[in-house]
């Protein structure tokens, strides 16, 4: 107790409240010729240092459900906080502490040069002239748009205009960053630059939280802690990408190799956590008849560590070994009914 | 491609959200003015970057100017006729960038989503709408200036100031009122959209000709004071012209250059505060409705 009290860095953030507390929220918008549900009865906890992904088809809702955490849009009935923050009274609270990110977004005046661009939306943020020009030039360099510095915004890529896009949401270092499909139609070495800055800047400070929404399943499964799936404006199942999509295998599959198993498969089958240990049917991957292929079925990955121990006292030697695991896909499929690609039944 | 990645330092790092969202008063109306130079920064870019649409914005209405003058003096109409002419001719400057650039200005940043952008960003909507009207000052400034100083040394005006105080006073004044207008109208545009333009449009120039652009207000009766008493344009003009001309306009039966500054000072006061109202009620209403229009998209 004697010890000089440690700075108030965020290294607390267990005491700050949940970045994101959803509850009940519905939003109908006016439209003809019949209202629409966009969302209907959501309630969502995303905690602080969190990067929480909803993944839905189109018209699933993710939008509007941003628009709402971002003080765009009122809900129709329910409540939403953002870092204990009401969202539809505490508006100017919850603006100095986040920023959002849309795909395909074409904010900006498009005779300015990038440069120029960021400084004048640094202003909006507050942030000192000369310091406003420095902290764009460190920006551009992190989203690797230092040659285009001098270029008018309009004839910007629409690659180079996300990382514009991703340089203004960081601009002031917000508390919680949404990112509306911040990868639409980028091509695959933009995109990873979009998410390796994302997760880096993401990490850098405990508490920084990240709401994404995305249509690409890899995207979500590589980069959120935990996602909602979500359509017709509800949300379907949550969770983290491993237990959503152990729901619909109910455990992880693997295809083992071996170079001999003298036991036989039983003692494998006997370890706890191993749901199936079979000989594999097929002689597909033993076709010298030398080695023994075997399929797993474990409840966890983590048991796959006792498998192998097991074989090795058994001197059994992997040859290869191959994971199958199910899809974010797959999980949508299960619950939805029908695949991610596909219209709903009623719009065919 | 494997070019390794730099994030950014943290930008003055708080302890917690809720400390970041505490701002003083005085940091809030920093951010706020600094909003407004942001947003009148892309105008005063575009200005010095493209020149060219100078040479159209203003050696256009000064032809219109001088058609005026070479009217009056055809007619022989009193010499200080050529000189309101081109008082006329430099306060016009004002008036087209309010009815043209202030007024449709929310409606394109909707377009562009520039709007989301300042509903989010943590700035009081009124400085995004200061900042549009200080940019469009800029270059309307530039505008009259020119057409003043060419209309006067090449059509020989001789000003007579005696209230220098007064006349400047109630230049910025007229500024304040008009752009203030063009506030309101902004919002406007925004919730009505075509039909408003259309509107402004068709009243371009009736406008005009109440206002007084190229012959004193006063001449048009009754008219001329009802135009006093509702456009900012005719007031300014009426009261800048009885001031710039002083003696030889004072007699054409409008009110006093003082009176009409009060007049002028209500329409600042009225046009702000409707103003405010009125984006706060977009705002509203976008939160509300899910859209800002009346009408369509
Ligand atoms: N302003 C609006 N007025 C009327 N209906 C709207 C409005 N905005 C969204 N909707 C409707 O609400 C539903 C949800 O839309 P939303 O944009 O939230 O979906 P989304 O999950 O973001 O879809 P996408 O993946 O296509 O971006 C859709 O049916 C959409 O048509
Ligand atoms: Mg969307």
């Amino acid at each position: 107790m004697s010890a000089p009290a440690a700075p108030a860095t965020p290294s607390s953030i267990d005491d700050l409240p949940p970045a994101i507390e959803v509850r009940g929220v519905r939003r109908v918008y006016k439209a003809k010729p019949n209202p629409v549900t966009a969302l209907d009865g959501v309630d969502l906890d995303v905690a602080p240092g969190e990067l929480f992904g909803l993944l839905g088809p189109n018209g699933a809702g993710k939008t509007t459900l941003i628009k709402i955490l971002t003080t765009l849009l009122l809900p129709t009935d329910g409540t939403a906080r953002v870092f204990g923050f009401d969202v539809a009274r505490q508006t100017t609270e919850i603006r100095r502490i986040m920023n959002i990110v849309s795909g395909g977004e074409q904010s900006g005046y498009g005779l300015l040069q990038v440069r120029e661009q960021l400084w004048m939306f640094s202003q909006f943020y507050g942030i000192p002239v000369r310091e406003g020009w420095r902290r764009v030039d460190e920006l551009i360099d992190a989203v690797g748009l230092q040659e285009q510095r001098h270029q008018k915004i309009s004839s910007l890529s629409t690659g180079q205009r996300q990382k514009l896009n991703l340089a203004r949401g960081l601009m002031n270092d917000p508390w919680i960053l949404f990112l509306d499909e911040p990868t639409l139609g980028l091509d695959v070495s933009a995109a990873r630059v979009v998410r390796d800055l994302v997760r880096g800047w993401q990490a850098a400070v405990p508490g920084r939280t990240i709401l994404l929404t995305s249509h690409y399943m890899a995207e979500v499964d590589e980069l959120c802690d935990r996602l909602a799936i979500v359509d017709h404006g509800r949300i379907l199942a949550l969770g983290t990408p491993t237990e959503l999509k152990q729901r619909v295998s109910a455990g992880s599959i693997f295809r083992l190799v071996l170079d001999a198993l003298e036991g036989g498969v039983e003692p494998i089958a006997a370890l706890p956590g191993v749901e199936r240990a079979v000989l594999a049917a097929d002689d597909a991957t033993a076709p010298d008849g030398q080695t023994v292929a075997v399929n797993l079925q474990l409840t966890d990955d983590a048991v796959l560590g006792s498998v192998i121990t097991a074989l090795a006292a058994q001197d059994a030697h992997i040859v290869a070994l191959q994971k199958s695991e199910p899809t974010l896909e797959d999980v949508f499929v299960e619950l939805v009914g029908r695949g991610f690609g596909d219209a709903p039944e009623g719009d065919r | 491609m494997t070019a390794t990645l730099r994030i950014p330092e943290p930008f003055h790092p708080t302890s917690s959200p809720m400390e970041a969202a505490r701002w003083t008063r005085r940091r809030k109306l920093a951010t706020d003015l600094r909003a407004v130079t942001g947003r009148a920064y892309p105008r005063v870019i575009g200005l010095i970057r493209e020149p060219s649409w100078l040479l159209f914005e203003i050696l256009l209405p000064f032809l219109t100017t001088s058609a005026f003058v070479f009217v009056y003096r055809a007619l022989q109409a009193p010499p200080e006729y050529v000189g309101f002419a081109v008082l006329g001719g430099a306060m016009t400057a004002f008036w087209l960038n309010v009815i043209w650039m202030m007024a449709a200005q929310l409606y394109w940043e909707k377009d562009q989503g520039n709007l989301d952008i300042y509903f989010t960003a943590p700035v009081s909507l009124m400085s995004v709408l200061f900042g549009m009207a200080i940019g469009g000052l800029f270059s309307s400034c530039l505008r009259a200036a020119v057409v003043l100083g060419v209309g006067t040394v090449l059509y020989d005006v001789v000003f007579t100031v005696e209230q220098w105080g007064l006349l400047i006073g109630v230049f910025l004044l007229t500024l304040g009122a008009l752009y203030g207008l063009g506030m309101v109208l902004a919002s406007l545009f925004l919730l009505f959209g075509r039909e408003a333009w259309h509107l402004t449009q068709a009243m371009q120039e009736p406008v005009y000709f109440v206002s007084g652009l190229n012959f004193p207000v006063g001449r048009l009766g009754m008219l001329g004071f009802l135009a006093i008493a509702l456009i900012p344009l005719a007031v300014g003009l009426d009261a800048i012209r009885q001031l710039a001309f002083a003696g030889s306009a004072a007699h054409v039966g409008t009110p006093s250059p003082e009176v009409e500054a009060l007049i002028l000072v209500a329409m600042v006061v009225v046009s702000l505060a409707l103003a405010r109202a009125m984006i706060h009620r977009l705002e509203w209403l976008a939160r509300s409705e899910g859209r800002l229009t009346v009408r369509g998209g």
